[in-house]
């Protein structure tokens, strides 16, 4: 059955009407935020464990159980004083694909607010931080003067919501560099540092920012904790299938008939998705060539096997894809598909952030060949070649970035080998000829 | 990595920007950026700070504005930073510029989601015009850069051009942005799509009908 408007959380996503307090209030917003503070910490994460959130952000690691590692009494500094905690929300959205935060933060920042309000109290944090990208510039505007409606109000600060619980966020502006998405960048560089992700352990909840226990959430796993608590996590699970619950952000881009952003049930079919919402594929079904289904990070589907798949984080893992941030990347039979993927590894390339050297070398490696197979000017045994380097880099990095970059390129081999050689063959034949 | 490079530090340089201190609007904005972070965490705001210091600059400059050595030097000299982790932070994210712009900074998106929607058209018609990645163009006017990824995926192709964005372009809807601009005029920012709002399908959303004309509250039917 489809997802009714009245089950969707993010009812102002396309800015029909104002993002300013009182009509965020009129929706539904900061609607006795108090109430649910009262429940208790202990209550807030077994209701968020109880909805089946999985994080938002890409891993979909459950967003309760997260909270949960948060100290229960504050470790001591080396003068016996408790040490603070933090919420720091992430709102660096750069992967290529996404464009779901952004929605929320323009056109429903009050919804994000009192997220944080709410689970920043279930983790006993002193504050938040949010940590949105530099490009976002509009968008930092526009949070900076909903936070700032919110202190006006009482919502946040001192005796927030008149809870008795003191609570202050932040807004912080990074400044273009996708690598800050990642939890341990983000906190270096909140801490004015270059972004350069940490080694774990020790993990944020132990020592993040400034050394005291963090956790790091995506926006919109935070946005959608308020409406969990005011609809228990009984509505919340009803929609999607088991360990994939809930309603999602989907940002359909690319070759359909009309890309949008819209919230949906977890599990929609990604027929039903595209067909429903985006107009179809440009130029009809049968003229889809593939699906990057989450956003940049995760390999491509091909068009035969995508067409009935479940978009959850199991029904994509179990075409060897991912949901990651639920951005759908459409691409139709016009695409040159080497160019597509070869145009993300240059993404990465640039995106490095140098600490690495699988990373910092291996991004820049397997952009170079990658240009190279999308001439054709290659042998066929670098194909091998190139498959081996990514599984090379793909777990010998810190953080991820290594693995991202490894991944839409063993999806490419994996499904469109055949195209690779085709122009390998084709560049010699070429070649041949003008000997 | 990005391939950038630093404005080399000269005595004309130093000459010109040696003494760049805060204006009376920005020292007090300085001032509140630090107190977001708590006690001996000040370094934090060296993001915001840079932010700001650029953004004066430009308005000095009538461009987007850059980060010249003495004025990073400056605000290491607020947070009580070595120069060298201010250096660091500025090179590091793409944002800060590095060595002199234009007075409007074109940015176009070239990553997958905006190239399978034409941005090799938009790029094609900025340099049509006379841009060049990488260089200021003789009037002043112009910057060129290609960037990554910028989160205006569902509305793509898009540009941004100092602090606006211009999405769903075409190559002529990007015509009439830029030649607004150049006019001194400022052109709607967001997409160039007639009648398209923001990010709902072309036509008209799917979903959410009722918000269109008032400000539902769904409650109710819960």
């Amino acid at each position: 059955m489809a997802l009714a408007d009245k089950d969707r959380i993010f009812t102002n996503v396309y800015g029909y009407q104002s993002w300013h307090l009182k009509d965020a209030q009129a929706r539904g917003a900061w609607d006795n935020t108090k109430d649910i503070l009262a429940k208790g910490r202990e209550a807030i994460i077994e209701e968020m464990k109880a909805s089946g959130l999985r994080g938002r952000g890409g891993a979909g690691f459950p967003t309760g159980l997260k909270w949960s590692f948060m100290p229960k009494e504050p470790p001591k500094d080396h003068n016996g004083n408790p040490k603070p905690s933090f919420l720091v929300i992430n709102a660096d959205e750069s992967e290529p694909g996404s464009c779901k935060d952004r929605e929320i933060i323009r056109h429903d920042p009050h919804i994000l607010l009192e997220g944080a309000l709410v689970a920043g109290f279930a983790m006993g944090a002193r504050a938040a931080y949010i940590y949105i990208r530099g490009e976002y510039i509009r968008e930092a505007e526009t949070l900076f003067a909903a936070r700032d409606e919110a202190y006006a109000a009482g919502l946040l600060g001192k005796n927030a919501c008149s809870s008795g619980y003191d609570f202050d966020v932040f807004v912080h502006r990074g400044a273009g560099a996708y690598i800050c998405g990642e939890e341990t960048a983000m906190i270096e560089s909140l801490e004015g540092k270059k972004g350069q992700p940490r080694l774990k352990p020790p993990f944020p909840a132990g020592a993040g920012l400034y050394g005291c226990p963090t956790t790091v959430n995506n926006v919109e796993s935070i946005a959608v904790a308020p409406t969990i608590m005011r609809r228990g996590a009984a509505w919340f699970s009803s929609f999607g299938r088991e360990n994939n619950k809930g309603v999602k952000l989907f940002q359909i881009s690319g070759h359909v008939n009309k890309p949008c952003v819209v919230e949906e049930e977890m599990g929609i079919p990604f027929s039903e998705l595209i067909e429903k919402h985006c107009g179809g594929i440009r130029g009809g079904k049968d003229n889809l060539l593939a699906v990057i289904p989450g956003g940049s990070s995760v390999p491509l589907v091909p068009a035969e096997q995508i067409w009935d798949a479940p978009m959850d984080f199991d029904g994509l893992r179990a075409l060897g894809s991912g949901l990651g941030t639920a951005a759908v990347i459409v691409m139709d039979k016009s695409t040159d598909i080497v160019r597509a993927i070869a145009r993300l590894s240059h993404f990465y390339k640039h995106e490095s952030c140098g600490q690495c050297t699988p990373c910092r070398e291996g991004t820049g490696w397997m952009w170079r060949v990658m240009e190279r197979l999308r001439t054709g000017d290659a042998a066929v045994e670098e194909i091998d070649m190139l498959f081996q380097v990514t599984k090379q880099v793909e777990g010998h990095t810190i953080c991820a970035l290594g693995d991202a970059a490894a991944w839409p390129i063993q999806g490419l081999i994996r499904h469109f080998r055949p195209e690779l050689e085709r122009r390998i063959a084709e560049a010699g034949n070429v070649a041949e000829a003008a000997e | 990595m990005a391939d950038r490079y630093i404005e080399p530090d000269t005595p004309e340089l130093r000459a010109r920007w040696g003494n760049f201190a805060w204006t009376e609007a920005n020292a007090a904005k300085a001032k509140e950026i630090v107190a977001r972070y708590p006690e001996g965490r000040q370094r934090s705001a060296v993001m915001p700070l840079l932010d700001l210091a650029q953004r004066q600059v430009g308005a000095e400059e009538n461009t987007q504005g850059w980060l010249p050595i003495p004025v990073m030097e400056y605000v290491a000299a607020q947070l009580d930073m070595p120069i060298i982790r201010v250096v660091e932070v500025a090179t590091f994210y793409t944002m800060y510029n590095i060595a002199p712009i234009g007075r409007f900074h074109v940015q176009v998106c070239g990553t997958t989601p905006c190239m399978l929607r034409g941005s090799d058209e938009i790029m094609a018609r900025c340099k049509a015009r006379g841009m060049k990645t990488g260089h200021i163009t003789e009037d002043g006017l112009w910057s060129l850069t290609e960037v990554e990824c910028m989160g205006n995926c569902s509305s793509a192709p898009m540009v941004q051009i100092n602090d606006d964005n211009y999405e769903d372009l075409t190559a002529e809807r990007l015509d009439v942005v830029l030649d607004a601009l150049a006019r001194g005029e400022t052109p709607k920012a967001g997409t160039q799509e007639p009648g398209r709002h923001t990010v709902e399908p072309v036509g008209g959303p799917t979903t959410l009908t009722a918000m269109v004309t008032e400000n539902h509250d769904y409650r109710g039917e819960w």
